[in-house]
């Protein structure tokens, strides 16, 4: 398996640096618009409520609850074949926006609290997600 | 002005539908379009309008330089995955009813065997897909399959859709393409041969999954005053329409990701050609993955949300059934040309021309597209 292709890199841009920056830190931040404070996720470059396009960073919990779930058994990148089977989960986070993330853990069921953190070992920061008890 | 019954289908063409093709996409739908005309009974040059479907065809200027047309009045690029066919239908039919062309073509060629185009490798090609490129695809979430799934899992869990009904769904489409001499997929399925088949992107499995394959197919729409002289009985577009839902570009970000664009597009299309779904004799459903065709049906107004899986039990949409669907054997089990293949099957049913799959006296039928996470097309079409 040493010949295996590196993982798809994300095409960073000038939208998006901020997220990749924070998420090297460990810190899931997106964007607030700064006139009217709607949070968006994944970066676009006006509010789609107020029309603004001035942006500040705010940072979240990543903590949520699945939404949805998939297992995935088949690698439709190759560099993705010794993972499997790996869990992908869907996960609205408290502060009302989605986001989507690996999963460690049994498997998730809709409803289920769950805590993310970002994994930044490797070249790109990996958005993971865990269950989390209720407090 | 209303577009209804202002276009008709007045051609259908199809190369064969198989897998290890040596020709090209371009050579393929070249082929298919030649096809198509000539069942119009027109010639090449006769085309005045074309919409060439999808990111590896050929473009406007290919088929002006091919086939020789003099003066082509409008083309157009319908950028949304598999309902790129349907919407397509919304486009010509606006464009022949606005007096701007006689016959367009809408045409389409894939081959999956010449290229490295597949389903894993498509979507960060696409520049509509750039969310999933940059944050979901180094995650290892690329496929249709695996960007799917979690819609159908929440449709399972919230409305108690089952695996079997996914089976239903499946075993339906084969029970069809057997009856197709020119499909893929011939061997007959049970339910159980559905359960067993090997898990893809959990809840689909194998036979959850459309095809690969190569093919072309085509079809010409032709202002209705210029079809009344042409070969084939009129097959009229009585209503049409497209949605898009909510969020798009993401499934991930969607409020309710199990909404598709074509809850927006349905009621226009129905009401415009003055008819409901329960008047409808035969459907052809766009049917990337089982569950696509369930949701559709709610979508549409067929049955209420939730109630899709048990919609599609039974045998209603099988061979015989009260709503044959996807009578051709879909993408499922027929041959994967991004829906093309459903309007073309769905003019032959009006036509009364669909051999050992023809649905008895068939007089309205609808036909839907449904792509890119969610952008959904429709027409309803009458027999004249």
């Amino acid at each position: 398996m040493t010949d295996l292709p590196a993982k798809p890199q994300p095409p960073r841009n000038a939208l998006s640096e901020p997220y990749w920056e924070a998420a090297a830190r460990g810190e899931l931040m997106v964007q607030a618009c700064a006139s009217c404070g709607k949070l968006r996720h994944y970066p676009r470059l006006i509010c789609d409520r107020c029309h603004d396009d001035a942006v500040s960073w705010t940072a979240l919990s990543a903590r949520g609850v699945i939404h949805s779930w998939t297992v995935a058994h088949h690698a439709f990148h190759p560099a993705f074949i010794p993972e499997l089977p790996y869990t992908i989960v869907t996960v609205d986070l408290e502060e009302g926006l989605r986001a989507l993330g690996r999963w460690i853990g049994e498997t998730p069921f809709i409803g289920q609290p769950a805590q993310g953190r970002f994994e930044t070992d490797g070249p790109v920061p990996e958005l993971i997600f865990e269950p989390r008890a209720e407090t | 002005m209303s577009l209804s019954d202002k276009a008709c289908v007045t051609g259908v063409g199809e190369t064969l539908y198989e897998r290890g093709s040596t020709q090209t996409a371009f050579e393929l739908q070249i082929a298919a379009s030649f096809k198509a005309i000539a069942d119009a009974g027109l010639k090449p040059t006769d085309i005045d309008g074309v919409i060439p479907i999808g990111i590896v065809s050929g473009t406007a200027e290919d088929f002006i330089e091919n086939f020789g047309i003099p003066d082509l009045r409008f083309s157009a690029v319908i950028p949304h995955g598999g309902a790129s066919p349907a919407i397509a239908l919304q486009t010509a039919t606006a464009i022949v009813a606005g007096g701007i062309c006689k016959h367009i073509l809408i045409t389409f060629g894939r081959s999956v065997t010449a290229s490295v185009n597949k389903a894993g490798a498509r979507i960060h090609q696409m520049p509509q897909f750039h969310y999933v490129t940059e944050f979901e695809h180094p995650l290892g979430n690329s496929a249709p399959a695996q960007i799917y799934a979690p819609m159908a899992r929440r449709h399972m869990e919230l409305y108690g859709t089952t695996v079997e009904q996914f089976g239903a769904v499946a075993v339906a489409h084969r029970e069809h393409a057997i009856l197709n001499d020119n499909a893929i997929m011939k061997k007959p399925i049970t339910l159980e041969d559905h359960r067993n088949s090997r898990m893809i992107a959990d809840p689909f499995r194998l036979f959850d999954c459309s095809l690969e394959s190569d093919g072309g197919a085509a079809v010409v729409i032709s202002a209705a005053d210029c079809a009344a002289d042409l070969p084939h009985h009129r097959v009229f577009i009585s209503g049409v329409s497209a949605g898009h839902p909510d969020s798009p570009a993401s499934i991930t970000q969607r409020d309710d990701m199990t909404s598709l664009g074509l809850s927006k597009a349905a009621p226009r299309a129905f009401e415009m050609a003055g008819v409901k779904p329960e008047d409808i004799d035969v459907a052809e459903i766009y049917d990337c993955f089982t569950y696509a065709v369930i949701r559709q049906f709610e979508d549409m107004g067929f049955c209420e949300k939730g109630e899709g899986g048990a919609f599609v039990e039974g045998g209603r949409i099988g061979p015989g059934g009260a709503l044959p669907t996807n009578t051709h054997g879909g993408l499922l089990s027929q041959a994967h040309v991004w829906g093309l293949n459903h309007i073309v099957e769905l003019a032959r049913q009006l036509r009364h021309d669909a051999g050992r799959a023809q649905v008895p006296d068939a007089t309205l039928g609808v036909v839907t597209g449904y792509g890119d996470m969610g952008d959904g097309g429709l027409a309803v079409m009458r027999r004249e």
